[in-house]
């Protein structure tokens, strides 16, 4: 059981920046989800951890260790590659196995670490099988399992070893939507059960918020913030965060702020948003700022100060999607599917949720507010 | 290659220590008949034979070319060498193109037909064949060297294998555009394999070129050997003439070096082609 | 005429081009190894008497067929396994990321670009009892019946090194890099990675190759042909030696038989090749 702590770790292929100035501890036993689109460096920071990267510059320590020169195979780690990576001429029980063959292990107390014993072994493997559900699969080679059977195979190999760190790179990628589902609560449980620290990459925020202790948002190899999920999505602190966390994205429309004798609030083109004028004091008049609001922050209301013209519904079932265009943008609106039809050319009149409105800095896109 | 981790640099030289020494291991005989090719053999045999030329003779090269006739040899080779690429190409393709997209009674059967022809190689039926090119008087000619050779089931094998990748729709389109076999061969079947067959006609080359029992059975003249055959007769030449023969093996394998390195792609796949998966 | 028809009467007019060239010069000839085989003829070959099926038993079991079979099989162990190792030894060396490894891939590969002939000359350089650097090297003398063979045996495996090489080099780029990084996280070091990760899964190409280098080595001809002649006293006389020398009227019933037991022995090879890839089959995922 270990953190995980990045100091200004960077990574370079040749002119590559993979990973750039990361700093980010990771607790003992949290379950961390790096998040981030294809290509901000996910894989990358987590094969730094597991010691198949090198660190280009700044320090990495798993525990107390520095581990930027220890090898791989040294670092206590178990890793479930995307593809799982079974070897594919050896059953499941020996895929299982495996960790447990070349290591020493402190089984004995005071005693220095040893080699298992093939007893030993076969125990835990065992035991790593039942908790997974494999028990009747061991003799089988992986070509004759199912993605979600090679899965579970990968975990059990994961967790036999009890290392004091796992990491999975978009564990769930190849299953289907379902299996998907199910296997997040499983993962969740696992994670409660071993009480181990767990990186875990993926480009899915659902997965990201509903298994992550804290979610690390990754972009173009910078962090750009790490949070619990409810704080990442309530407050992002830029706007990179604040359109890629939820689906549909948060609305941003570019405005100016107008200070008034009454109060403060954002032109937008010919419209006007009230801002709540205690929250938005320092706000300067005629400062330029991106506002942002989620489509579930709108509402139909006929008192609604905004004006924006339906183009298009997009009915979900459980919910309706609004599309209107706004000051030359395109905004959403989320309503539930028992509201008041709308329809392609309505005017509506909205009001955004002050406590939810958020304002960023069109230039260095932080949050403002 | 998930090795090159962690490498510091004394491991890195280690391994530039290692490669280096197993190239000079493989190149070493060929560094060595290049040193007797060019050193005056008289000479060479008087300094004790050392592993640098002495008396080098640079034009041993050429004067290979006059003085063993090598210049012919060539040009046989060279003719024997396209005729049956070409026709390898040709009655493969037509072959391998029957197989993957036409139906017709007892396909299966034939296709195994075909390939129990790789379990017979020339070795087995030298002696009934060289008797039908004796009887055909086809001994020291072109359609001697060439015949047995003008179709290969290696090749229908391996260009069934690139046609299958084809999706059938494709062909049931062009035939709806109004295309026959023979354009749809030529449209599409062809151009979409291109790798495929590239890889044969360089496997096809190489073997075509290298070849030397056949030869050595049906010609017994010298002016209708190979430049295969060619080199046995080094080994009988005098020692005071021998250079000319080591020059004439470095040349001989020159154009396949040359092919090599321009079509390394090509020439691996075609020789990895069953044998490594995927 | 129908589109069914049309496509049949294609499909054949398609595969006669190959099939004249198999059935004129592969199994008409096959017919023909028997036929000869049945028959004796005279020195001129203008003559010819039945001597039926016993003649096979007495030349597959004859001192001739028998010493040929041994010369080719040690041959096959001279050749095959010192072949595989330092193939696999040159991929292993040569599978690595690497500043100008193309270079020694190259290098590597090279041989490939020689021929039988080309190398049997290279190896007459080196090895020829009178002008060989190596000549004095007892080990693999050609002067001496007992190691002659061993000589001649270095030049296939240099000749075949190459496409040993480029072959296992294949099959260690077709492992997944991740099965290859999940073995070091179990903590395998390099030696325990290389035997029970890579040696594993690079076998099914092993096996093909071992199966390859046999076929190679059992139509051995040209080495001996120009290294030694098939001498000293017979000792590099190899099975195809044999049948090539086979050709006058009068040796070639016995030449017949004995190219039909290289067949045999060529079959069962290539039987077990093909029980091998079916084998293979389970491997993949
Ligand atoms: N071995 C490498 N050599 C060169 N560039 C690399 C290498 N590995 C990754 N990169 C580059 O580093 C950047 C980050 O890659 P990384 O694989 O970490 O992205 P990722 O966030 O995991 O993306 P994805 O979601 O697509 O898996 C990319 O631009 C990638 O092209
Ligand atoms: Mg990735």
């Amino acid at each position: 059981m270990s953190e995980v702590a990045f100091d200004g770790v960077t990574k370079r292929f040749g002119e590559v920046t993979a990973v750039d100035q990361l700093t980010l501890d990771i607790a003992d036993g949290e379950f961390m989800v790096l998040l981030g689109p294809s290509g901000c460096g996910k894989t990358t920071a987590l094969r730094m951890i597991a010691g198949l990267e090198t660190v280009t510059e700044g320090t990495l320590r798993i525990g107390d260790r520095v581990v930027n020169d220890v090898e791989a195979k040294d670092r206590d780690i178990a890793m479930v590659f995307q593809s799982y990576a079974l070897y594919p001429h050896m059953t499941v029980a020996r895929n299982i196995e495996s960790p447990l063959v070349a290591r020493r292990f402190h089984v004995d107390a005071d005693a220095p670490p040893r080699k298992l014993t093939a007893a030993e072994r076969s125990e835990r493997v065992d035991q790593a099988a039942r908790s997974l559900g494999l028990t009747d699969l061991m003799g089988r080679k992986p070509a004759a399992l199912s993605g979600g059977q090679r899965q579970r195979v990968a975990l059990a190999r994961a967790i036999v070893a009890r290392p004091s760190a796992f990491l999975m790179d978009e564990p769930l990628s190849n299953l289907d939507a379902k299996l998907r589902a199910q296997t997040r609560i499983e993962l969740v449980e696992l994670h409660e059960r071993l009480a181990t620290t767990f990186v875990y990459v993926t480009h899915d925020q659902v997965e990201a918020m509903t298994m992550a202790d804290r979610i690390a948002v990754l972009n173009e190899g910078r962090l750009q913030q790490v949070g619990p999920p409810q704080a990442v999505y309530e407050r992002p602190h830029n706007l990179f965060v604040a359109r890629f966390i939820g689906s549909p994205p948060m609305n941003t429309v570019p405005g100016t702020v107008v200070r008034t004798d009454t109060g403060v609030a954002v032109q937008l083109g010919g419209q006007r948003i009230d801002l709540d004028p205690v929250a938005h004091e320092p706000l300067a008049d005629g400062t330029e700022v991106v506002i942002g609001v989620r489509p579930e922050h709108l509402a139909v209301d006929p008192d609604g100060q905004v004006k924006a013209q339906v183009r298009a519904v997009e009915w979900l079932g459980h919910e309706r999607l609004v599309v209107c265009d706004l000051a030359e943008h395109h905004i959403t609106v989320r309503q539930s599917s028992g509201a008041e039809p709308v329809a392609p050319g309505d005017v509506l009149a909205l009001t955004a949720d002050p406590a939810h409105v958020h304002l960023f800095d069109p230039n260095t896109t932080e949050r403002l507010n | 290659m998930g090795t090159e981790l962690f490498q510091p640099t004394w491991k890195k030289v280690a391994w530039y220590a290692v490669l280096t020494a197993l190239a000079v291991v493989i190149l070493f005989p060929v560094y060595m008949t290049f040193v007797r090719a060019i050193s005056q053999p008289r000479a060479y045999v008087l300094a004790g034979q050392p592993p640098w030329p002495v008396h080098p003779e640079w034009d041993a090269f050429s004067r290979a070319f006059s003085l063993g006739d090598l210049g012919r040899k060539f040009l046989v080779s060279a003719v024997v060498t396209t005729v049956i690429v070409a026709a390898q190409l040709t009655t493969s393709t037509l072959a391998a193109y029957a197989f993957t997209f036409l139906q017709f009674p007892f396909r299966r059967l034939l296709f195994y037909v075909f390939m129990a022809t790789l379990m017979l190689p020339i070795e087995v039926t030298l002696i009934p064949n060289v008797q039908t090119i004796r009887s055909l008087d086809w001994l020291n000619s072109y359609p001697g060297l060439v015949a047995p050779f003008l179709a290969t089931a290696f090749g229908t094998f391996l260009l069934r294998q690139g046609f299958r990748g084809i999706p059938r729709d494709l062909l049931d389109a062009s035939q709806l555009d109004g295309f026959g076999h023979l354009a749809f061969l030529r449209r599409v079947a062809i151009p979409v394999t291109r790798p495929v067959v590239a890889s044969f006609a360089v496997i096809a080359f190489l073997s075509a070129w290298n070849q030397y029992t056949w030869p050595r059975a049906v010609v017994t003249e010298g002016r209708w050997e190979t430049v295969q055959i060619g080199l046995k007769t080094v080994t009988a030449t005098t020692a005071e003439q021998n250079n000319l023969g080591f020059a004439a093996a470095l040349v001989v394998a020159l154009p396949i070096l040359v092919l090599l390195i321009v079509l390394q792609r090509q020439i691996v796949r075609g020789l990895t082609a069953g044998a490594v998966k995927g | 005429m129908s589109r069914r028809t049309r496509d049949a009467l294609v499909g054949y007019a398609l595969l006669v081009p190959s099939a004249v060239i198999f059935v004129w010069f592969f199994f008409y000839p096959l017919v023909r190894l028997f036929v000869m085989g049945l028959h004796q003829q005279n020195r001129t070959g203008t003559a010819e008497r039945y001597v039926g099926w016993s003649r096979f038993g007495d030349v597959l079991t004859g001192e001739q067929f028998t010493e040929g079979l041994r010369i080719s099989a040690t041959y096959v162990l001279y050749t095959v396994p010192l072949g595989l190792v330092l193939g696999v030894l040159l991929a292993v060396a040569a599978n690595r990321r690497l500043k100008g490894i193309k270079v020694f891939q190259t290098i590597f590969s090279s041989t490939i670009a020689s021929s039988v002939a080309v190398a049997s000359v290279v190896f007459f350089v080196l090895l020829n009892p009178q002008i060989g650097y190596f000549s004095s090297v007892k080990f693999f003398s050609l002067s001496d019946p007992d190691t002659a063979l061993r000589g001649v045996a270095l030049s296939s495996v240099w000749q075949n090194l190459g496409l040993t090489f480029v072959i296992v080099l294949a099959g260690l780029q077709a492992i997944p890099d991740e099965v290859d990084e999940a073995a070091t996280l179990d903590g395998y070091g390099p030696v325990r990675r290389f035997f029970r990760v890579t040696l594993p899964l690079i076998s099914p190409t092993l096996m093909f190759l071992a199966v390859v280098l046999v076929i190679f080595a059992l139509q051995a001809f040209a080495q001996a042909d120009i290294l030694t002649q098939g001498g000293p006293v017979g000792a590099t006389e190899t099975l195809v030696f044999k049948i090539f020398r086979s050709q006058q009227p009068i040796d070639q019933g016995t030449g017949s038989i004995m190219a039909l037991g290289l067949f045999g022995i060529t079959l069962l090879v290539s039987l077990a090749q093909f029980l091998l890839l079916e084998r293979r089959v389970h491997y993949g995922n």
